[in-house]
């Protein structure tokens, strides 16, 4: 609930990044980035600069092997996912243990040193690498599960853990994490944690914030901070972990992790629909949600530009005929009749009912994969049609894809495609425009217009991306002035040199 | 036009991790995820698409196997098939049915439905054998286009483009014939719901090895299966130096 009485036209103390676009234009598309440095209006902070003396500390700690200076090295740590942002980093250390985690960031606050905390890399608002010259401090090496318990289905790991990696030995145990995002291949645990991941299955299994039992972190101060309980209940005291969750790299780096897993499904089923209008859209995930029930485990919907772009983009064929919509509507249970039976019913119902004209139903993994590629790889395919203006907001879902329209109609004549796709059962719009080069006058078409819409329907301007390096200063289109100023004295008390993840998460003061 | 009759097994999805049981005497397939053969997906298609030609004018599915295959059935059918025959085979009579007695059955089917054309998967993905089709066209002395990557049917001449180690082989077979299907003969169609919806009406008719005059003893006895052994982990070198020292080491060199 949003208490806010700040309206949107009097958010004096928002200032809008402007990035100089010229740069951003210069580049063919899979040439290296114009370094955010340039490309953006944005000012070192005053951080000492790394001198031998640092690198021969920090080989002290962890080995000539894993302290990393070769400028090719280092290029795929310096750039985000989307090749939108590009650092400048001379420096790249991999740790193994907390330890030496602890260690390396001791010396780096007391020497001040900017530290970029970096998992996966796979963050879609640049704020998993470097702006400038932080030491990004990656946990590549901790890939270690301390343990998994069957009885209880926790997960204890270090947070360097790839998801995809983590699912497969938890399958051993017919166990499950309890998220699921198109990134699995690459994103790190403790990544998933710092950002606050949403994901495909928030819809069954809830938040981070529910499910991690306990964290393990060190601060800024490399003081580390032990809070990795197994505990599905404990109040005693504060719930520190919680900082720790979702405030991306700006208040400590995550070094371990207790996870709360869910039972692999026994039985997984997934109906893909085709619908008429996104009022079908709406009728459906509500019946979903009282016909399908406790099986229910993911509803997400796309529109018919997402289909066009997977099919020209990648290798992907549209399995039913051609609709203006289309749903993903996955149930996962433990008995495969039981499952099918009510899926059945429920599928039987909407056909005849005429809310889907049209759709398909899989229930071989094979078949299950290529569908959900079809929802899973619209970013990827949106990357190779242009320039990818990308907005993830939470919105009331009567208007979430009048949202859509809106900005079509505002833009049809200077983009290539407007579309919508998402988490429609979790209210969380994935808005997308490309064009064919990026252009500051279509983006100034888009913002601030995007962010006071999302504002004007007491929305959130970042659903799950979180932040990051692109989106903070527009926080308080979302957050009143009360909350950001109680987050930057949070800040300041942890990280009182400002050295982890500069730049990043909140707007400037 | 012809009568199409199809072949289709139930086997464990081929995305899922076998086990074997721990008495060695099979995989588990206790809970674990089955669906139709690939190949005979694609020879289901196939058919499909004759009718759709008008090139056949009846599309049959048939399996052999416990009341689980029926959901296999239910699947040939919501992809576009007219009716089903199950052919009930149950416990021991399964575990060691073999493509012998598939052959025969099929052959047995074919004379009763008066068929035309049998297209089945050039092989199943669990056994591997790439028997049926050859055995079942030997019974009945049909001709036999295997590994068909295309297959052209004009009045009662079938052509058949075989993928063969060299290439491409075209063959010209005189109907009635049997054709096994290979990857790259269509992609299979994704089961609609209206078409799930309308199968649930379709036949489904029952019957059994020895209705049909076929004797399930086997003469082949599985004595153990395992796992292939472990393949063991490679090791990382820091250096050209330390990869020269090894492979000395090894005598490679």
């Amino acid at each position: 609930m949003l208490l806010r009485k700040v309206s949107v036209l009097a958010c004096s103390h928002l200032r809008v990044i402007s990035p100089k676009w010229s740069l951003l234009n210069q580049r063919p598309s899979h040439s290296l980035p114009p370094l955010t440095a340039g490309a953006y209006n944005v000012k070192r902070g005053d951080f000492a600069q790394i001198t031998d003396n640092d690198l021969t500390h920090f080989q002290s700690i962890i080995g000539k092997d894993h302290v990393i200076t070769d400028h090719n090295d280092l290029e795929m740590y310096n750039m985000d996912w989307m090749r939108s942002v590009r650092g400048q980093s001379k420096l790249l250390l991999k740790p193994k243990t907390t330890n030496e985690v602890s260690q390396i960031v001791k010396h780096c606050n007391e020497r001040k040193l900017a530290v970029c905390p970096q998992g996966g890399n796979t963050g879609l608002v640049g704020g998993s690498v470097p702006v400038f010259d932080e030491i990004v401090l990656s946990t590549q090496r901790m890939n270690n599960i301390i343990l998994i318990d069957p009885v209880s289905g926790v997960l204890v790991c270090q947070a360097g853990c790839i998801l995809e990696a983590a699912n497969n030995q938890l399958s051993k145990h017919s166990l499950m994490a309890p998220l699921d995002l198109g990134a699995k291949g690459s994103c790190h645990l403790g990544g998933n944690i710092s950002t606050n991941a949403g994901g495909l299955r928030l819809l069954r299994y809830g938040s981070l914030r529910g499910s991690v039992l306990g964290v393990e972190a060190v601060l800024p101060s490399g003081e580390i901070l032990d809070c990795l309980s197994e505990l599905r209940k404990d109040n005693t005291g504060y719930d520190l972990k919680q900082l720790l969750i979702g405030s991306e790299g700006t208040l400590g780096i995550v070094t371990a992790l207790a996870i709360q897993c869910v039972q692999k499904p026994l039985s997984t089923n997934l109906a893909f629909l085709g619908v008429e209008s996104f009022s079908n859209v709406l009728s459906l995930l509500r019946g979903a949600r009282r016909d399908l029930g406790e099986i229910l485990s993911a509803v997400e919907f796309m529109d018919q530009d997402c289909m066009r772009l997977v099919t020209t983009h990648l290798d992907c064929s549209n399995p039913i005929s051609s609709h203006p919509f289309y749903m993903l509507i996955e149930t996962s249970g433990s008995n495969t009749g039981h499952d099918e039976e009510k899926l059945s019913a429920f599928l039987d119902k909407i056909m005849s009912s005429g809310l889907a004209v049209d759709g398909t139903l899989a229930t071989d993994v094979g078949k299950l994969q290529s569908i959900w590629a079809l929802r899973e790889r619209i970013a990827e395919a949106t990357l190779r049609e242009g320039y990818n203006y990308k907005y993830d907001v939470s919105l009331p879902t009567e208007h979430m894809y009048t949202m859509v329209e809106e900005s079509r109609k505002r833009l049809q004549d200077v983009c290539l495609s407007v579309f919508g796709y998402g988490h429609v059962g979790d209210g969380n719009l994935h808005l997308n425009m490309t064009s064919e080069k990026f252009d500051p006058k279509v983006l100034s078409m888009i913002e601030p217009f995007v962010y006071e819409w999302v504002s004007k329907y007491k929305g959130s301007v970042s659903a799950e991306h979180g932040m990051g390096f692109k989106k903070r200063q527009y926080m308080g289109f979302t957050k009143s002035k009360s909350a950001i100023t109680l987050m930057h004295r949070i800040k300041e008390l942890l990280d009182p040199n400002g050295i982890f993840n500069p730049y990043k998460t909140l707007p400037d003061p | 036009m012809a009568r199409v009759l199809v072949g289709v097994k139930r086997v464990i999805d081929y995305a899922v991790k076998i086990r074997v049981k721990p008495d060695k005497t099979g995989v588990v397939t206790e809970g674990v995820k089955h669906s139709m053969n690939p190949f005979d997906e694609i020879a289901v298609e196939e058919a499909i698409r004759l009718r759709e030609k008008k090139q056949a004018s009846e599309v049959v599915a048939v399996t052999c196997g416990p009341t689980q295959n029926q959901e296999t059935l239910r699947t040939a059918l919501a992809m576009g098939a007219d009716r089903g025959i199950h052919v009930e085979v149950q416990g021991k009579d399964y575990e060691s049915m073999t493509p012998l007695h598939v052959s025969k059955i099929l052959a047995k089917l074919a004379e009763q439905e008066k068929a035309d054309l049998i297209i089945l998967g050039k092989q199943a993905i669990d056994g591997d054998c790439n028997q049926t089709a050859q055995m079942t066209a030997s019974i009945l002395d049909w001709a036999q286009g295997t590994f068909a990557s295309e297959i052209k049917l004009e009045d009662s001449k079938m052509t058949v483009i075989r993928e063969i180690d060299g290439g491409l082989e075209t063959v010209e077979l005189k109907m009635p014939a049997v054709v096994s299907a290979d990857l790259r003969l269509n992609e299979p169609r994704y089961a609609t719901l209206p078409n799930i919806m309308k199968a649930k009406k379709k036949k489904v008719a029952k019957t059994s090895p020895a209705d049909l005059g076929v004797d399930m003893k086997s003469s082949i006895e599985v004595l153990e299966v395992v796992d292939p052994p472990e393949r063991e982990a490679g090791i990382k070198v820091e250096s050209v130096e330390q990869l020269v020292g090894k492979l000395k080491d090894g005598g490679v060199i």
